[in-house]
């Protein structure tokens, strides 16, 4: 029996800490080795008994189950169950204690194993420093690099503007109205902010904003609802946030398309971080709307028929699998097999493609006759018909946006058929105070790092190119987010 | 039932800490607040089971009794027997772990106890900061940290 023991101290609290390492299957958002976790079916990050597969950096496959798990001793075991690397009845546990006269942690990294005869060397090298130091390393990078600055930098009292950019419009119009201006953002004032944005999301509410759909803006000036960053500093009274702080928001009012912004601090919140700004910037406000529309707007329950329309798409991926989790059964509607493929990769259990059939007539196959008890449609006009003629007998028909065109004119009369309740939310509404900002991303946070959503990497646009952003997502072409990059200043 | 934990980081391998820990008769070398100490029944200082008796640099004298020692888990328990402080059913554990990456040490110093509520904070300070954290300061003044 080989055994190995590894331990340092990080420069970070005993907390922080533990939030990055309890998150079993996000091992991949910090260790350098692994390349890919993905939690088998059915089970949670934290749930024991969870196994999680490991791509490594390397090349080579893994699997472990998670065997332990305490939040108040701080540590968990778990233990190889299939590995490509020769190491045997490998069983370990990471531990993390405070270091009381100050916010230091111990860090503690142990295992035993047995290697085919002669390897235990080199075997026990692999481990301790492949992927026990190696940890050690990454993680202390990550987290001692957000320590916040020192109070002199804090104190320092700003009156100068700070300059940069932002895609802006003039006039309401398609996508070619959007274009680069100088902005300024002055020193925050009481209870405001003020950001350096290093990732901004883009969203069809902001095509909705362009062409003058939604008046949530008046033209002349920058779109956008959604952004990423670091604080610069804050005004009188802010006191969740602090220069140097990784935050991000998903709000009116319209005018994230910019490099830096000064805006109501209420509304901005910290990072995990388990969040990258990128990543923020792609899922904050379309999670933040999966969020109250699989919560709020309609409450789904295990055991419902779920429809969502466009399940490839930023939002729609995430209502699939947080719908999956949730106990439903998930089918999407989508237009090519490559979509659908993405669709039941994101937790579909079913997926309709144009075809003979009517979208209603192969719903009503797959639910022997019943429909969909909600839907979830954000096409509009081509869809409006069909959603009603797929529900279910006192079926919800959630109508939150109108990719395809408006949806005119329509008979309530219709909706006694099958006695059917239709709801229009609007992200607004929902995310217009601190209070609601707060459940909303604390739910969407837990989401995040159990593992029930994942993200695939956004496409990224400069800041400059916002227009294209725009063109690609009206034509239907992209899958998952886009977000906007600012030039580095 | 009270806890009370403390922790530090000491600048030295956690052998030579311990060469100087393990001594159960050895705090008055150390410790700022321990004045003197004798084990009782000249029994060796490493006996489980052996007695120490302490007076504080304040004047009060107490009686702790040695009931586990390891060399090989860097790890001491002891419980009071007699003390000034109004505790009853106190056992606490003095622990080292080596810090892998570099001559360091992990020191842990912890303590249960029960008396009387009110006297809960006052006593859960006095032991951590005073007792526990006094000692670690007093050891990173020897060794760093």
């Amino acid at each position: 029996m080989v055994a190995v023991t590894r331990s340092t101290v990080i420069d970070a609290p005993v907390a922080e800490v533990w939030q990055v390492l309890r998150d079993f299957n996000g091992h991949d958002r910090w260790h350098p080795a692994v390349a890919h976790s993905e939690l088998e079916a059915g089970r949670r990050t934290d749930q024991i008994g969870a196994v999680r597969n490991f791509d490594l950096a390397s090349g080579e496959r893994l699997r472990e189950v998670l065997l332990s798990m305490s939040d108040r001793e701080r540590r968990f075991r778990y233990a190889i169950v299939e590995s490509e690397v020769p190491l045997y009845d490998y069983v370990a546990e990471v531990q993390l204690k405070p270091v009381t006269d100050g916010t230091r942690t111990f860090w503690s990294w142990s295992s035993r194993f047995r290697t085919p005869p002669g390897r235990e060397r080199e075997l026990a090298e692999l481990v301790a420093e492949g992927v026990y130091e190696a940890g050690f390393a990454a993680l202390r990078a990550r987290l001692e690099r957000s320590a916040p600055p020192t109070p002199a930098v804090r104190t320092a009292a700003p009156t100068r503007s700070l300059e940069g950019h932002a895609a802006a419009i003039d006039r309401f119009g398609d996508a070619g109205e959007l274009h680069l201006v100088p902005v300024g953002a002055p020193p925050p004032g009481p209870g405001q902010v003020r950001l350096r944005q290093t990732a901004i999301g883009v969203n069809f509410i902001d095509v909705y904003c362009r062409t003058g759909y939604f008046r949530l803006m008046e033209p002349p000036g920058p779109l956008g609802m959604e952004a990423a960053g670091e604080v610069v500093d804050v005004g009188p009274g802010v006191r969740h946030l602090r220069p140097g702080m990784r935050v991000g928001y998903a709000c009116p009012p319209v005018g994230a398309y910019a490099s830096v912004r000064t805006m109501q601090a209420a509304l901005v919140v910290p990072l995990p971080d388990v969040l990258d700004e990128a990543t923020a910037a792609a899922v904050l406000l379309k999670g933040m709307t999966a969020e109250f529309l699989l919560h709020r707007v309609h409450a789904l329950r295990r055991g419902e028929t779920v429809l969502v329309y466009a399940p490839a798409g930023g939002v729609g991926q995430l209502l699939c699998q947080w719908a999956n989790r949730l106990g439903a059964t998930v089918i999407g509607a989508t237009s090519t097999p490559e979509k659908a493929r993405i669709a039941r990769a994101c937790g579909c259990h079913h997926v309709v493609l144009p075809g003979a059939e009517s979208l209603e007539a192969q719903v009503h196959v797959l639910t022997g006759g019943r429909g969909a008890d909600v839907i979830y449609d954000a096409v509009g006009a081509e869809s409006f018909d069909h959603s009603l003629a797929a529900l279910a007998t006192c079926g919800h028909l959630v109508s939150f946006g109108q990719a395809s065109g408006d949806i005119g004119a329509r008979d309530i009369g219709s909706l006694a058929q099958v006695s059917a309740t239709l709801s229009r939310p609007n992200f607004a509404h929902y995310t217009d105070t601190p209070e609601k900002v707060a459940a909303i991303t604390e739910r969407l946070f837990a989401a995040l790092r159990d593992g029930t959503l994942r993200v695939e990497p956004p496409r990224r646009f400069p800041l400059t190119a916002a227009a294209e952003a725009h063109r690609a997502l009206e034509a239907g072409e992209t899958t998952g987010a886009l977000i906007l990059i600012p030039e580095a200043a | 039932m009270v806890q009370v934990y403390a922790s530090s980081v000491l600048g030295a391998p956690a052998d030579r800490i311990w060469a100087v820990v393990r001594d159960f008769n050895g705090l008055p070398d150390w410790h700022p607040a321990i004045a003197e100490s004798r084990i009782e029944g000249n029994a060796p200082a490493d006996q489980v089971g052996c007695v120490r008796a302490f007076r504080l640099r304040d004047g009060g004298a107490l009686r702790e009794q040695l009931l586990a020692l390891s060399d090989y888990d860097f790890s001491m328990t002891y419980a009071i027997l007699e003390s000034p402080m109004g505790v009853e059913n106190y056992v606490a554990t003095l622990k080292l772990t080596p810090v892998t990456d570099g001559a360091r040490t992990f020191i842990e110093w912890s303590a249960e106890f029960d008396c009387p509520e009110e006297r809960e904070a006052e006593l859960a300070a006095q032991i951590g900061d005073g007792v526990f954290q006094g000692g670690f300061d007093a050891l990173k003044a020897r060794f760093g940290g």
